[in-house]
């Protein structure tokens, strides 16, 4: 009966951990998807701050989103902090944010929250082409993101279609140009590219030669460069002509639960994440992406954030990702 | 093998058992169910899943036939043949089962980024998943009554018809079984193909959820993998026929002579060491290459001892859960054969086909609606891992009980025990080393669970497995390195067990 024994033994230690676990009340959950070095920084200088301490959930946000779609009213997070606004607007039309005060979104563009003020902007990012420039010449590079579909780069170019990154880029280019191109634009890519998981394999892939050029969000690039040296990256990232799909600008953005347990503590933090200090943290962290709030800056060596020129679509465009898929599965990329 | 209606308890558990495997199964069926007809046949009816059909079907068979070309090889090298240094073969054999599969392929994208596709992804997956079949392969070539083939060759058989008439047909619920669970575990492969740039329903099935948020198309897509997974399991129980395995009749195996290999020893040692070199030695380099050379690799924090023991923690728990739950499963389907204990059986096989995020979110689904109080418990992770890892222990539990004749708890029963002591004082002490390396298996599996535990872990608990995914995903190599080294470290632990319990067990 030595196993009955183990058994019951464990059971109980078990429970323990899960008692042990679940006692944390006075803590706020969130669930992030974010860059976690800089989370981190982030939650430790809130409690630092505040006192408020946080506990943090940490998946990709497509999980975590999957899970609050899952959990409903029931969702233990409080509060949702994404890399893309599709995965916060599914959530969104589910109805289970908490509205965030005028306050707090002041403190960033108007243009990088969602218009019904269920959640905020905190960074952004670039959509960029990172190229080989052994295999390139400038002339060569492209203006436009349809360019990609020409004749001329067959076998050249790498994007990764499952990213979660990707999906903005088909929903802009159908924005501003309608589905019509999107599908052959996409029937183009489909014959000219190779297919990459996501966008550290086509940076490293294009560093080593073995495709010419890629589609990435710039940080990606740096992050790349950053661990494996400057010396052995040769590729270099080209932005495409202001106003272009391809210009793209994407922010990161947080949320409060309505269900959250403790809402003003939720909303605290979310307004830190605005504030100057949050914003000095992301402006000089190693995750490469642009503050948004409170006239912060990026400490960076990076293209500065007044000289991107993005297209002239509202974030709320970029929608749930739903019909971009559609568009992927008719064009046989998933 | 008699067969004796099954004891209600016994049945009971199985019972039991089954019904939490398929709990996930269940849960996919209720969100198929909202999905309109035409969405159904526009997503299931478009070419790409004519090709992923093809993809994942060709690699699936392709990989099960190779690994058990490989395993059995391996195996008899090892275990008939005088081959040098077989102890620390047969622990570099099976260390490859304590290498996640995701830093496996990490390691071969790193250094041979060309690699992809389908043969990629052959080459891969067998290297990875060999010992499924080495292992249990060499357990019974080791425990079989050399009488057997000797009785064969005496009656004129040469060495290569004896191996096929006489050792193969034993071999075969073994190999059938490691072939079953190579079979299922791609059917659910997602990191390693995703990285070899291989798309399969699996990955798929990751894409809908990652950019459609949609678990409805996901769930269907995953219906095919269960649909898939069904054939393969009624193949499995087609192929393995009715034989009996327990050695019956008076008088005691002697041991058995090797094989003299004389000339052909550098073949054997050459082979051997290639299939190492690669299965085991890729992956490592690369974990040393990324602690030198990723510049993110500071020393770990002290979150690695942190992690280090809930992982263990979560493991052992699991083991002794999957194994207990495994048992009775195991002596139904094996001492009571009938239509009930194989459907019992079968089903608990189905949830492995499927990627750990559909299990993990079908479990979030199923807590928030009947059990809360479990969502993000310790409980409930647990369990996840049970369901996902038993077959694992169900193939290493039912060799054993098959090689065992009921007999010797017949006598006990006869002197007067119930049957439950009966049960505890003879069957399950000769079982111990199989239930060892049904937990073994279990364990080392947990350790390197990534997707499932993800979804399903406490907040704010991490274990070895997530902290190598948070760095990796933000492209710290160097900082994910040590956590996959120790991960690798412990899972060879169990590794190393199942040698020493087979060693211990012949000759």
């Amino acid at each position: 009966m030595k196993y009955l024994g183990s058994l019951v033994a464990l059971i109980a230690a078990a429970g323990l951990l899960a008692a042990c676990g679940s006692d944390s009340s006075d803590e706020l959950t969130v669930y992030s998807g974010q860059h976690e070095q800089t989370m981190s920084l982030l939650t430790a200088d809130f409690t630092r701050r505040t006192g408020i301490k946080i506990k943090v959930r940490r998946n990709s946000e497509s999980a975590l989103a999957n899970a609050i779609l899952r959990e409903g009213s029931a969702s233990p997070a409080e509060v949702f902090i994404t890399e893309n606004p599709p995965a916060l607007t599914v959530v969104e039309r589910k109805g289970l944010f908490a509205k965030i005060p005028a306050a707090t979104l002041a403190k960033t563009p108007a243009r990088y929250s969602a218009t019904n003020h269920d959640w905020v902007g905190i960074s952004a990012r670039s959509a960029v082409l990172v190229y080989n420039p052994k295999l390139l010449k400038a002339a060569q590079l492209p203006n436009k993101l349809t360019d990609l579909a020409g004749p001329q780069w067959k076998g050249k170019i790498g994007f990764a279609p499952a990213e979660s990154d990707f999906q903005p880029l088909v929903t802009a280019l159908d924005k501003l140009k309608g589905p019509a191109v999107v599908a052959s634009w996409l029937k183009g890519m489909k014959r000219n590219s190779k297919l990459y998981d996501g966008n550290v394999a086509i940076v490293q892939a294009v560093n080593r030669g073995e495709i010419a050029a890629g589609l990435i969000d710039h940080y990606y690039y740096y992050r790349t460069r950053d661990e494996i040296g400057a010396a052995k990256t040769v590729a270099k990232l080209h932005y495409f002509a202001p106003g272009d799909a391809g210009a793209l600008v994407d922010v990161s953005g947080a949320a409060a639960l309505k269900s959250a347990k403790h809402p003003k503590e939720a909303q605290r933090f979310l307004a830190y994440l605005v504030s100057k200090p949050a914003q000095e943290i992301i402006a000089t962290s190693e995750s490469y992406e642009y503050p948004i709030a409170s006239g912060v800056l990026s400490k960076k060596d990076i293209k500065p954030f007044s000289e991107l020129k993005p297209p002239k679509i509202g974030i709320d465009d970029l929608g749930d990702g739903r019909a971009a898929l559609r568009q992927l599965e008719d064009a046989g990329l998933l | 093998m008699r067969r004796t209606r099954a004891p209600s308890v016994l049945l009971l558990a199985g019972l039991l058992t089954a019904a939490l495997s398929l709990i996930p199964i269940v849960f996919l069926g209720l969100e198929v169910h909202h999905i309109a007809l035409a969405d159904v046949k526009r997503l299931l009816l478009r070419s790409h899943v004519a090709d992923l059909l093809g993809n994942t079907l060709g690699l699936v068979v392709a990989a099960s036939l190779l690994s058990a070309v490989v395993g059995i090889a391996a195996a008899w090298c090892v275990e008939r043949t005088d081959v040098p240094g077989r102890r620390i073969w047969m622990m570099l054999l099976v260390l490859p089962l304590a290498v996640p599969e995701f830093v496996s392929s990490f390691g071969w994208v790193s250094f041979f980024p060309t690699m992809h596709g389908f043969w990629g992804a052959l080459f891969v997956t067998v290297l990875a998943y060999y010992p499924f079949v080495f292992l249990p392969a060499a357990a019974v070539l080791r425990g079989i009554d050399p009488a057997l083939e000797e009785t064969g060759r005496s009656l004129g058989l040469g060495p290569w018809a004896t191996f096929w008439r006489i050792t193969m047909p034993l071999l075969r619920l073994p190999v059938l079984g490691g072939a079953l669970i190579i079979a299922l575990h791609l059917l659910a492969e997602y990191g390693a193909f995703a990285q070899l740039r291989f798309p399969t329903f699996a990955t798929e099935i990751y894409a809908e959820y990652e950019i459609g948020f949609d678990g409805a198309s996901a769930a269907l897509l995953s219906l095919v993998l269960v649909a898939l997974s069904l054939l393969f399991l009624t193949g499995e129980v087609l192929a393995r026929g009715r034989a009996r395995y327990a050695r019956i009749g008076s008088g005691a195996q002697r041991t058995r002579t090797r094989i003299a290999l004389g000339r052909r020893t550098p073949v054997a040692l050459a082979g051997l060491g290639t299939l190492s070199g690669l299965s085991l030695g890729v992956p490592l380099a690369a974990l040393v290459y990324w602690v030198q050379r990723g510049s993110s690799s500071t020393l770990p924090s002290a979150s690695v001892v942190g992690a280090t023991m809930t992982t263990l923690e979560l493991s052992l728990a699991a083991a002794i859960l999957t194994v207990a739950l495994a048992l009775p499963v195991a002596l139904l389907a094996i001492r009571h054969r009938g239509v009930a204990s194989g459907l019992i059986e079968r089903s608990t096989y189905i949830a492995r086909a499927l990627p750990g995020v559909v299990i993990g979110l079908a479990l979030v689904s199923f807590s928030i609606r009947s059990a809360e109080w479990l969502y993000q418990s310790v409980v409930l992770l647990v369990v996840g891992y049970a369901i996902l890892f038993l077959p694992l222990a169900l193939i290493a539990i039912r060799g054993p009980i098959a090689q065992l004749a009921p007999r010797m708890e017949d006598v006990a029963r006869s002197l007067g025990l119930g049957p439950l002591r009966a049960f505890v004082r003879t069957t399950l002490p000769m079982l111990r080393s199989g239930l060892g390396a049904a937990a073994g298996l279990v364990f080392l599996s947990t350790v390197t669970e990534l997707t499932g535990t993800l979804l399903l872990r406490p907040t704010g608990t991490e274990t070895l497995a997530t902290q190598f995914w948070t760095y990796t995903a933000n492209l710290a190599y160097g900082a994910a390195a040590p956590y996959a080294a120790i991960m690798v470290a412990i899972a060879a632990l169990p590794a190393y067990l199942l040698i020493r319990r087979l060693d211990m067990t012949g000759t």
